[in-house]
């Protein structure tokens, strides 16, 4: 079967949908009693079975339909909701990830789930997962004695017994196909699809995936669960062409010890479920709320985001021909062709607005996974640990997003390992036992900001600067004059830990200085507050997007460089006179502030620089967090929309340039360097 | 046949100097006139800039410079070769390149102790070609920056 096609579908809509349950699943171990999210991780599990079953992945489909058939038990408050289970459910959310995932790479998902579908079928019997297996069980040994051709097991036989009691109809039913028929497969379809529209097919003899491959002769039962009468069911199967015959009978349930049994064990495992408050009705049909799912869905179309990528590669290429025009137009000075690049220049600024909008994704992306994460390293590590995520909506670019999960995962791995404190410490310090890492993402003028913030033990600043000097990261000398900020800061450095015995966590030779790198290859910077005893905050700025940024293009004798409009507080001209000197530096007055001057041609070493004679400085005024500096300048080209290119990786890994961030292609078709303020400024 | 063709590399010959070189065609992605080069501050002193090669940013590094030989203005004759390694694109200016040629295997013979002007180090091994003598280039070692840091802590 050509299934390539629906592939990438089949791969997007998974993830999607195991997201989905990841996320009800831990809502639902705050809440347990609360059905109708257990309709929710029902009804995606369903989704995701059928996809499966679909596409051919056979063990992904069978794990979905055992976990299925837990989360359907759950729904009809025949078991409740304990860790234990959730323990294995989640489990299975494991493997059912780890298949996707090979899925994806070009895998055929194939794993074996027999222990985790052991273990679920324990669970859905209502045995302890620890118990072993069948043999434990008398009564699956012995086994239900059909009374049909459609043999029930225990739980089947409660949804049947319970379906009665709500007044549903069940039957079996027989049909024997015409012996000329040629696609016994498609017949099927049609039967169990006229079956579906009035009832629910619980169970067929033989299984589905016998039916569907045609390995049947040419009888086949189905077992079903209907508001409708014998008489239309019996109508409705004839319409289907090919059929010979349809018997069907209600279906008759065998001794009454053995469901009375099964009654009694039901009623066992959902004891603890009636002390909650009133839960929800059973949840509503699922031909409902699969139209109700429906409706709530946007108008939107899915776009590869290789697609987009060429796109904005494509823009690109017109935003360095719009500045090659805008130079040219200029240069001749001729109105009618300026008014004309004046208006392309607009309508591509739309443009260039709309397809930035385009690229931009919701950080939920990324804090989605961490609920799941934070969850196991708290029980891996023995915290208890309450994750509490604002601005989830705050949007990125894609680029952005996919480079910063990797730091962000760090961070909070970091925050519970070396932040949180064990709850025996943190109640004999007075605390909640409990402790809270908050996750918080915003925008800000041209950035974006994610913060992540623990109420741990803080960092303390002694034993930083004691590690620190004793690395050689900092000389005696430097200690004495840094801030505790600037201290904190030092745990990035790179070769730095303060773990004092390496945890499985975060001992992975991996430091905070991998962080800090890429955080700052990103174009944004890193910054640490902290409180000792009272709990830390990692504070990440980032750029909106890394392709197109304003820049304020300068020249420094006969070269052109660029610094980026989101660092600049302005621009202004200062007469030599204006200067003062601190601690034999060159520093300027700039609104009631000691601005340092830092002259660029020396710290690009530009040969030829022309203006030693002027009595005048051109300056650009650059921050960085609070701190400012004045950078010196010959002249002023303009503002200018540039596209972002890297140095290439060889100046950029093999050789790191000092104050370089990267380079853009002027329309001239020249490359300028744009200036990295952020490390101008110490 | 095919059993002699697989012993065989094919090699871009260049010229430095008066010395031939050769990299293996499969490093090389094209081969450019000199253009306007935009000098990248702090870099070391081999590396002479970066270039616009069709969109993308391309650094460029003087060969001569980085074999210790002295400058030369460019001419004429004066060529880009860029390379491709590991995902790194890099221009290397030489004073020449104008052959492609196929090198039997058992022609190429491990580098001597020392080969001309540049240092054994960068040098895979040499071919003898009737009476051509190819030295071929080791360009991890060419890329490489281990003597560059050792300059750099020199120094500071």
């Amino acid at each position: 079967m050509e299934m390539n096609q629906y592939l990438e579908v089949f791969i997007e809509e998974s993830k999607e949908h195991l997201q989905t349950v990841n996320d009800a699943l831990l809502k639902l171990e705050k809440d347990p009693t609360d059905l109708t999210i257990v309709s929710e991780i029902f009804r995606s599990a369903h989704t995701l079975k059928g996809m499966a079953a679909t596409m051919g992945y056979q063990d992904l489909a069978d794990l979905t339909h055992k976990l299925e058939n837990v989360l359907d038990a759950v729904r009809n408050e025949q078991m409740s909701v304990h860790t234990d289970m959730l323990d294995v459910v989640f489990d299975s959310m494991d493997d059912l990830e780890w298949m996707v995932t090979d899925i994806a790479s070009g895998g055929e998902g194939k794993k074996d789930v027999q222990r985790i579908v052991e273990k679920l079928r324990q669970i859905e019997n209502g045995e302890s997962p620890e118990e072993q297996p069948a043999s434990s069980e008398p009564e699956s040994a012995g086994g239900p004695v059909p009374t049909a051709g459609v043999q029930v097991d225990q739980f089947e036989q409660t949804v049947l017994k319970e379906s009665m009691d709500k007044g549903y109809n069940t039957y079996e039913i027989t049909i024997t196909l015409d012996e000329n028929c040629l696609l016994k497969g498609a017949r099927v379809y049609m039967v169990f699809e006229q079956l579906e529209q009035v009832g629910e097919v619980v169970k067929s003899t033989p299984t589905v995936d016998v039916l569907e491959a045609e390995d049947f002769d040419l009888e086949f039962s189905v077992l079903v669960i209907t508001e409708a009468a014998l008489e239309d069911l019996k109508e409705r199967i004839l319409k289907v062409s090919e059929v010979q015959s349809v018997v069907i009978e209600p279906f008759k349930f065998e001794e009454e010890t053995v469901a009375a049994a099964v009654e009694e064990e039901v009623l066992e495992v959902a004891k603890p479920q009636q002390t909650a408050p009133e839960a929800p009705k059973q949840a509503p049909k699922a031909e409902e709320t699969q139209n109700s799912q429906k409706q709530t869905q946007n108008k939107t179309i899915r776009v590869n985001i290789e697609r987009l990528d060429v796109l904005m590669n494509l823009f690109e290429e017109l935003v360095i021909d719009r500045g090659r025009l805008e130079q040219i137009s200029s240069e001749l000075n001729q109105p009618e062709l300026q008014e004309t690049v004046e208006r392309m220049s607009r309508i591509s600024g739309d443009l260039q607005n709309i397809i930035l909008n385009m690229r931009m994704v919701p950080v939920e992306q990324v804090f989605n996974r961490f609920p799941r994460m934070v969850r196991q390293l708290a029980r891996d590590l023995g915290k208890e640990v309450n994750l509490s995520v604002h601005g989830a909506e705050t949007e990125l670019d894609r680029t952005v997003i996919d480079e910063i999960g990797d730091p962000l995962v760090h961070l909070i791995r970091n925050a519970l390992d070396h932040g949180l404190e064990t709850p025996d410490v943190r109640k004999a310090s007075g605390k909640e036992s409990m402790g809270t890492i908050e996750l918080r993402a915003y925008h800000s003028g041209n950035h974006v900001f994610i913060e992540i913030s623990d109420d741990g033990a803080g960092i303390n600043r002694d034993k930083v600067l004691d590690k620190a000097l004793s690395n050689g990261v900092v000389t005696p000398e430097q200690a004495s004059t840094l801030t505790d900020r600037q201290i904190y800061e030092l745990i990035m450095a790179s070769g730095f830990s303060t773990a004092d015995k390496i945890s499985d966590i975060s001992g992975r030779g991996v430091g905070l200085d991998v962080v800090k790198n890429t955080i700052e290859s990103l174009g944004g910077s890193i910054t640490i507050d902290s409180t000792y005893g009272e709990g830390s905050t990692f504070s990440i700025q980032l750029p909106l997007t890394l392709s197109i940024i304003s820049v304020m293009l300068i020249e420094i004798g006969q070269e052109k460089y660029a610094v980026p409009l989101s660092s600049i507080i302005e621009t202004a001209i200062i007469q030599k006179e204006d200067i003062m000197y601190a601690h034999n530096k060159k520093v300027i007055d700039f609104r009631g502030k000691v601005v340092p001057l830092v002259f660029l041609e020396d710290v690009l070493g530009t040969p030829e620089s022309e203006r030693k004679h002027e009595n005048h400085y051109s300056v650009v005024v650059v921050r960085k967090g609070d701190k400012m500096a004045a950078i010196v300048v010959d002249s002023f080209i303009g503002q200018q929309e540039v596209v972002l290119k890297t140095l290439g990786t060889y100046l950029t890994n093999v050789h790191s340039v000092f104050a370089i961030s990267g380079a853009t292609i002027l329309g001239d078709g020249q490359v300028a360097l744009i200036i990295d303020t952020n490390a101008l400024i110490k | 046949m095919t059993q002699s063709q697989m012993e065989e590399t094919k090699v871009i010959v260049f010229q430095l100097k008066n010395e031939e070189y050769g990299v293996p065609v499969n490093q090389v992605g094209s081969i450019e006139r000199v253009q306007h080069i935009t000098r990248v501050p702090n870099s070391p002193d081999f590396v002479k800039g970066v270039i616009n090669l069709r969109g993308i940013v391309t650094p460029v590094v003087d060969l001569r410079t980085r074999f210790g030989l002295e400058e030369l203005e460019h001419q004429e004759n004066t060529r880009m070769i860029i390379v491709q390694m590991d995902q790194m694109h890099v221009g290397l200016v030489v004073d020449a390149a104008n052959d492609v040629i196929d090198i039997p295997q058992e022609a190429i013979e491990p580098a001597p102790e020392v080969v001309g002007s540049v240092e054994a180090d960068y040098i895979k091994g040499v071919a003898k070609l009737e009476k051509r003598l190819l030295i071929l280039l080791n360009l991890d070692k060419v890329f490489s920056n281990a003597e560059v840091k050792q300059l750099q802590s020199v120094e500071g």
